[in-house]
C-alpha cells in the first residue's frame, strides 16, 4: 500500500479540473506529496501549461484524436493505464454525469473503493483520505475513508473554489496510451436551454414550490429575481408531478449555493433541504407556519407569496434606488 | 424471447426516517424499509418493454442481509415474473464493490440474459456506482441516467441527461443500463396482481449457493460516522401590521446582510 504516491485529479470538464487542482494542491501540500492533472484530449497542449498555473507539479497529457470528445471507454483505458503504472495515493474526479461511472468503473478494474459526491475533504493523522457526503436523502451527512488504494473520491462541480491562477513551473508529460474501442455510440446530442443550465451558478434564486397555483405566476417571482440580478427556480413536484418545468432545485435535480435562496411557496422537504443547505442565506414565504422550511431559513414570512412577493419586489425596488 | 433482469435495492424509506435528536444519530433500523425509488422506474421500464414486445421474462435480483421478502413479493405484484433473493448473514455493511461482486455471482448464475436495468442511484445511501460497477464486471455496455428508453431487435437505443445536454446513445444487447425518476411513473399493482404475485416463484440463494468469497466482500471503504447535519440558520420571523410592513422589514433585512444590491 505504501508504494501509492501524489494527489491526481482527472474531470472532462475544465472548470471542475481547476476547482479540484485547487482543493488537490492543500492535501498535496499536508501529506507532502506531487499535485498531478490528468488532461485528455485533441490538441489541448496550451490548457496543459494552464493546469500547472493552476496548481499541479505535473500534467500527464494524453492527446490523441479518439479523445476529441469524452467517450467513456477511450478515457476509462487511459486512466487505468496511467493509474495501474503510476500507482496514485488519491485520485480525485469531477462527479459529473460521465465521469462518476467513469470513477465507479476504474475503482473496480483497480479493486478499490470510491466515495462518490464528497462536498468536503480532508486528511486524517494516517493520511487517509476522508470524504464527507450527504445521504439519506439529505437526512444525514456520512463521512466516509478508505481502506484500499488508490483512494478514489468524486467531487461534485463548485463544491471548492477554483483558485487563482499563478507563476509557477511544472513539467508537461506527453504519454502514449492503449485506447480501447467504444462500447456505446452516442448519436444525438441537444444542448439544454441554456436557463435552466447556469441555475447551479446563480447568486441570486428565487425558488416557487406547490403554493404556486398556476405555471404563469412564476412571473411574480421573475419580478423580484429581476431586481435581484437573480434566476428563477422551482422544488421538484412543479416538474414532476405538475410537469410544469422539466428540472428543479432539490438532492435528485440542481444542488445549489447562491448567496441568496428565497423560498416561495416550498413546504421544504429534506430533499429540496439537501439541494439549498450550501445557500448563504435562505428565505421562507409560505402560508403555512408549520412548514419545515422555516427551519432551515434565516428569514421567514408567514403569509400569502401572492401578496408577499408583489410588495417585497416594491419594497426593494424603492430602497435599492 | 427477451429476458430483462432487474435489479432492485431494498432501500430504508429516507421520508419516514427519524433522528435522535440529542446524538443526530439516524433511527435507521427501526425506520420502514422499501423498493428503492429509482430501481422502481427500472421494473417499470422492464414491465413497458416486455408489454411493447408482446413477450419478455423479469427476473429481479436483490441482495441484502436481512429479510426482504415483502419487498420482492411487491417487486412480484407490480410485474416481475421471478425474483431472486440473494440473502446471507454475512452480507452485513456492503459496500458498492461488495455489492456488485454478489450480484455478478447471482446474475452468472442465472446466465442468459438480454438486458439488465437498476435506478442511477439508491434512495438511502445515493452512491450511484453500483450499477457502473457492475457492467464493468460483466463487461457489458453501460448507459447511465437514462430519462428514455427503446429496444429495437438487438439494439437499445437510450436518452440520457447530462448537466448541459440530452444525448442518444445506442449500444448492443446485451447491455446495463440504469435509469432516471423522469422515465416513467410505476405502476401500483391491484389487488388482483397482488393475489396472482403469490404465485410467482422466488429463489433465495446464499453465500455460498454463489460460491462467494469472504476476502471480496470486505468493505474497500470504511464509514467514520453518519450524523444528521447540523443547521445554523437565524431562524428570525418577520411579522408586521400589513405586507407593506413585512416587506419593508424584510427588505432593510437583506441589504444588511449584504446579500443584495451593491
Amino acid at each position: 500500500m505504501d508504494e501509492n504516491k501524489g494527489v491526481w485529479v482527472f474531470s472532462e470538464n475544465y472548470d471542475l479540473t481547476l476547482e479540484m487542482l485547487g482543493k488537490g494542491r492543500k492535501i498535496a501540500d499536508t501529506l507532502k506529496t506531487e499535485l498531478v492533472a490528468v488532461l485528455v484530449g485533441f490538441n489541448v497542449q496550451e490548457k496543459a501549461n494552464d493546469l500547472i498555473k493552476y496548481g499541479a507539479d505535473k500534467v500527464y497529457l494524453i492527446d490523441n484524436p479518439a479523445l476529441e470528445r469524452f467517450q467513456a471507454e477511450a478515457c476509462l483505458s487511459v486512466l487505468h493505464n496511467l493509474t495501474a503504472n503510476y500507482k496514485p495515493d488519491i485520485l480525485l474526479i469531477g462527479s459529473t454525469k460521465n465521469g462518476k461511472p467513469l470513477a465507479a468503473r476504474l475503482a473496480t478494474r483497480l479493486e478499490t473503493g470510491c466515495i462518490p459526491d464528497c462536498a468536503r475533504l480532508s486528511v486524517d493523522e494516517k493520511g487517509r483520505l476522508i470524504g464527507e457526503r450527504i445521504t439519506y436523502g439529505g437526512n444525514a451527512v456520512a463521512k466516509v475513508t478508505f481502506r484500499s488504494k488508490p483512494q478514489i473520491a468524486t467531487i461534485p462541480a463548485r463544491a471548492f473554489e477554483k483558485p487563482e491562477p499563478q507563476d509557477r513551473s511544472g513539467e508537461v508529460t506527453k504519454l502514449d496510451a492503449q485506447i480501447e474501442e467504444p462500447k456505446t455510440e452516442v448519436v444525438e446530442t441537444k444542448p439544454l436551454q441554456a436557463s435552466s443550465v447556469n441555475i447551479e451558478e446563480a447568486k441570486v434564486i428565487v425558488s416557487c414550490g406547490r403554493g404556486l397555483e398556476k405555471k404563469e405566476d412564476k412571473a411574480l417571482l421573475e419580478d423580484l429575481a429581476k431586481i435581484l440580478g437573480g434566476q428563477v427556480g422551482n422544488s421538484r413536484p412543479l416538474a414532476e408531478d405538475r410537469k410544469w418545468f422539466t428540472e428543479w432545485v432539490g438532492l435528485s435535480g440542481h444542488k445549489v449555493k447562491p448567496k441568496l435562496y428565497v423560498a416561495c411557496g416550498i413546504s421544504g422537504v429534506i430533499q429540496h433541504v439537501a439541494g439549498i443547505r450550501d445557500s448563504k442565506m435562505i428565505v421562507a414565504i409560505n402560508n403555512d407556519a408549520e412548514a419545515p422550511i422555516f427551519e432551515v431559513a434565516d428569514y421567514g414570512v408567514v403569509g400569502d407569496l401572492y401578496e408577499v412577493l408583489p410588495a417585497l419586489t416594491e419594497a426593494l425596488k424603492k430602497q435599492l434606488q | 424471447m427477451k429476458r430483462i433482469i432487474v435489479c432492485l435495492k431494498q432501500a430504508v424509506d429516507v421520508s419516514q426516517l427519524k433522528v435522535d435528536s440529542k446524538t443526530s444519530q439516524l433511527l435507521t433500523a427501526s425506520a420502514p424499509k422499501k423498493i428503492s425509488d429509482f430501481d422502481k422506474n427500472a421494473l417499470e421500464e422492464a414491465i413497458r418493454i416486455k408489454e411493447k414486445l408482446g413477450e419478455a421474462e423479469i427476473y429481479t435480483v436483490t441482495v441484502s442481509s436481512e429479510d426482504a421478502k415483502a419487498v420482492l413479493r411487491e417487486a412480484l405484484a407490480i410485474g416481475a415474473d421471478k425474483a431472486y433473493f440473494v440473502n446471507d448473514l454475512s452480507f452485513q455493511d456492503l459496500d458498492t464493490s461488495a455489492t456488485a461482486y454478489i450480484l455478478t455471482e447471482a446474475i452468472k448464475k442465472i446466465e442468459e440474459f438480454d438486458l439488465i436495468l437498476s435506478g442511477e442511484a439508491s434512495l438511502d445511501s445515493f452512491s450511484g456506482l453500483v450499477g457502473s460497477r457492475l457492467a464493468e464486471l460483466l463487461n457489458l455496455p453501460l448507459i447511465t441516467s437514462v430519462r428514455k428508453l427503446t429496444v429495437e431487435d438487438n439494439i437499445v437505443v437510450a436518452e440520457r441527461t447530462l448537466e448541459d445536454a440530452y444525448e442518444t446513445v445506442k449500444a448492443k444487447m446485451p447491455a446495463l443500463i440504469t435509469v432516471t425518476r423522469e422515465i416513467n411513473q410505476p405502476r401500483i399493482p391491484s389487488l388482483m396482481m397482488i393475489m396472482k404475485a403469490s404465485k410467482k416463484e422466488i429463489v433465495t440463494w446464499t453465500a455460498t449457493d454463489l460460491n462467494i468469497q469472504k476476502e471480496k466482500i470486505g468493505a474497500k471503504i470504511e464509514v467514520i460516522e453518519v450524523l444528521a447535519p447540523k443547521t445554523e440558520r437565524k431562524k428570525i420571523m418577520i411579522t408586521g401590521e400589513n405586507k407593506e410592513e413585512i416587506a419593508e422589514k424584510l427588505a432593510k433585512a437583506l441589504i444588511q446582510e449584504g446579500v443584495v444590491g451593491r
